[in-house]
């Protein structure tokens, strides 16, 4: 018996050890591009994009839709491969270990196991056909060597974790049976399932009513800092960056046009795009007066201009700006970035 | 003199499924009552189950009510069905919330959009109905020269406009919106704002306008209906309401609200681990969630009080004002 605890505890220090060899713990996207294939044509949807998470920090990635957010944050667990969607150059490292290289095997385990996923739809996220127990226990017995009882049992206490008081009711329960906020709180629990480091969030709270959502935002905030989680939010809601996020980065047209810390990004925006499309929000607005508007589309992957994608909707564009591909840093301020040459002008009459 | 009046309007779902003759009827829909002017706008607040669509295609007669009236201008239209009903629907159109299933993919957008002319100005020849499209497009921020277009060729902004087009071109006195903007993103929702704000300013329509989205509220409306339950709660101006919600679940609403900037951060003072969403089947039915609740909440009628200066709450608890 103390030879088998013995055991346990030197599992634990190289667990441990092996941990700490990576001096900083992150997942690190690094210069990543991805195609899709469009009408038979192999189009770029993603440019050399970088983003850095950290363990414990909560990073926002915001655009409009057909930004290529959603398909960054689905690369990072290798999805959308069978749809077509290719890696053409560039990385993503998970404590310094290529996605990219993994076996089927080491990725299996690290799907869900090291880095797990929260989606928008907390309707058809759920199997209609299976009880919320055999849902949440096929996801622990697949990542934890547990029993069908231990496995209930974990599942009872994950489900008590995030806010659900009948926990054993619930796991006899069909999700037609629970909320939208309820199946929401139920997939968070399924993420949370095998402890997992990291957490991509798509639009966790979009399709929820805003009473609810505030709860699930205040839920997947303490579960973040108890856990020391490292969260990626995927959002088109500067609000949910405003009430969550430590750090940003501003997508458009396949490419992080900004990216800096939440104050930096809300205080001081320094891409015309980021500047812009604060502006729009309603909740900001003066009654009375007509909203700010970004004239123009996004254009779709395929169709994007030469040097600054957002050239021409951009008040502040000159000559030089679709001259050629543009750095990701070429206006820099601390860790603050901005993939424009004219952050310090000024559009006309703009006094702010 | 209203365009939109609406009284006492009753709508109850069978629930229950197989059996439903014995199941419980649901309470969509109970006793509301609003009038809308030409000119103004009035939304419709509530979460989702509300009954604010419901409320919105009663207005529209897509759907009978159990009792209670409606009246489009001077015309009771709750008794009306059939051609009598279709002759009239020209004096109040909606605009529907996916842009992208409620236009007709195999129909052009002309077609689409003159559709309405063909029951309700018949007389017009293919050009003259061809060139009011053209005009209609024109008014929307379109340009006329992609009517022969077909819905996948436009953006989901372009296509909300198209559908605000069909719905003008047979020239209402109102529209019911229902989500008109909840599908767009922000950059193209406020073009969709400014544009609806714009053509209520030409052609003095008046806006029954569903969202749950409290900042798009305050932007659009004059006065606000929250609803909760199938009842109003609360109705008043806009600026009034927004300022001095006296119901405790608009106060809830107004504080759910998503911050503008990080600095408004507030230490976690929402329980996250809350998750009553349960209404009451007699009484108040928002007591099991109020913090205010005594035991007259649960005999309370939800009746509306109408104070002086036009504002009402259906709350035997009215927060005071000036907090």
């Amino acid at each position: 018996m103390t030879l088998f605890i013995l055991h346990l505890a030197f599992i634990k220090i190289l667990a441990t050890a092996a941990r700490l060899r990576h001096t900083s713990a992150m997942l690190e996207i690094r210069d990543l591009s991805l195609s899709v294939t469009i009408q038979g044509e192999s189009v770029e949807a993603v440019s050399s994009l970088s983003l850095t998470l950290q363990a414990g920090r909560v990073l926002g990635l915001v655009g409009e839709s057909g930004c290529g957010k959603s398909l960054t944050a689905q690369s990072i667990l290798r999805l959308g491969e069978h749809q077509g969607v290719r890696k053409s150059s560039g990385d993503i490292l998970l404590d310094g270990e290529s996605l990219f290289e993994m076996s089927d095997e080491t990725l299996r385990r690290m799907r869900g196991g090291r880095i797990a996923m929260v989606f928008q739809e907390p309707m058809t996220a759920l199997n209609p056909v299976f009880s919320i127990g055999s849902q949440i226990t096929e996801v622990i017995r697949l990542h934890l060597d547990l029993d069908q009882k231990q496995a209930t049992a974990r599942a009872e206490l994950l489900l008590s974790d995030v806010g659900m008081q009948d926990a054993q009711q619930i796991l006899k329960q069909y999700p037609d049976a629970l909320s939208g906020g309820m199946r929401q709180r139920v997939l968070i629990a399924m993420a949370m399932a095998a402890d997992p480091d990291y957490i991509i969030a798509d639009e966790p709270t979009t399709a929820l009513d805003v009473s609810v959502q505030k709860r699930i935002i205040a839920l997947l905030l303490n579960l973040q800092k108890k856990r020391n989680l490292g969260l990626l939010l995927v959002t088109h809601d500067f609000g949910l960056v405003a009430e969550m996020c430590d750090d940003v980065a501003v997508m458009y047209a396949g490419q992080v046009v900004e990216s800096g810390s939440v104050s930096e990004i809300f205080n001081q925006p320094a891409h015309p795009y980021t500047r812009a499309l604060m502006g729009c929000r309603p909740e900001i607005s003066e009654v009375g007066h007509a909203l700010p508007v970004i004239g123009g589309q996004v254009p779709q992957p395929g169709q994007w201009p030469q040097g600054c994608h957002f050239a021409d909707r951009c008040p502040l564009a000159q000559d030089d700006c679709t001259q050629g591909a543009l750095m990701a840093n070429v206006w820099q301020d601390g860790s603050h970035i901005a993939r424009c040459l004219h952050v310090s002008a000024k559009p006309e009459g703009d006094e702010s | 003199m209203s365009v939109l009046e609406v009284q006492s309007l009753n709508k109850t779902f069978a629930a229950g499924g197989m059996f439903r003759s014995i199941g419980k009827a649901k309470w969509a829909v109970n006793d509301v009552s609003f009038q809308l002017k030409a000119g103004e706008t009035l939304a419709i607040v509530g979460e989702s189950g509300s009954g604010k669509s419901t409320t919105a295609r009663l207005a529209m007669r897509l759907l009978k009510s159990d009792s209670g009236s409606v009246f489009w201008g001077a015309d009771d239209v709750s008794p009306l069905s059939g051609k009598a009903l279709r002759d009239r629907r020209c004096h109040i159109q909606m605009v529907f919330q996916d842009p992208f299933a409620s236009l007709n993919p195999r129909m052009k957008i002309w077609q689409t959009v003159a559709e309405g002319l063909r029951v309700h100005q018949p007389e017009l020849s293919r050009e003259q109905r061809r060139e009011k499209v053209a005009e209609t497009l024109q008014l929307c921020g379109l340009d006329a020269s992609g009517m022969d277009r077909y819905p996948h060729q436009f953006s989901g902004g372009q296509r909300q406009r198209i559908g605000i087009a069909r719905a003008l071109i047979v020239e209402p006195k109102v529209l019911v919106l229902d989500e008109p903007v909840s599908a767009l993103d922000v950059s193209v929702q406020a073009q969709i704002l400014n544009l609806l704000k714009d053509i209520q300013r030409v052609k003095g329509l008046a806006y029954l306008f569903i969202s749950h989205d409290l900042s798009v509220i305050r932007h659009i409306s004059d006065r606000v209906a929250v609803m909760f339950a199938g009842r109003i709660v609360e109705q008043g101006s806009a600026a009034d309401l927004f300022a001095h919600a006296q119901h405790p679940y608009t106060r809830a609403l107004l504080a759910a609200r998503p911050i503008a900037h990080p600095d408004e951060r507030q230490s976690i003072d929402i329980d996250a681990n809350e998750t009553t969403e349960a209404t009451a089947d007699s009484g108040c039915a928002y007591q099991p969630r109020c913090p205010f609740a005594t035991q007259a909440c649960v005999s309370f009628d939800g009746t509306l009080h109408v104070q002086d200066n036009g504002h009402a709450v259906a709350c035997l608890h009215p927060l005071p004002i000036n907090q």
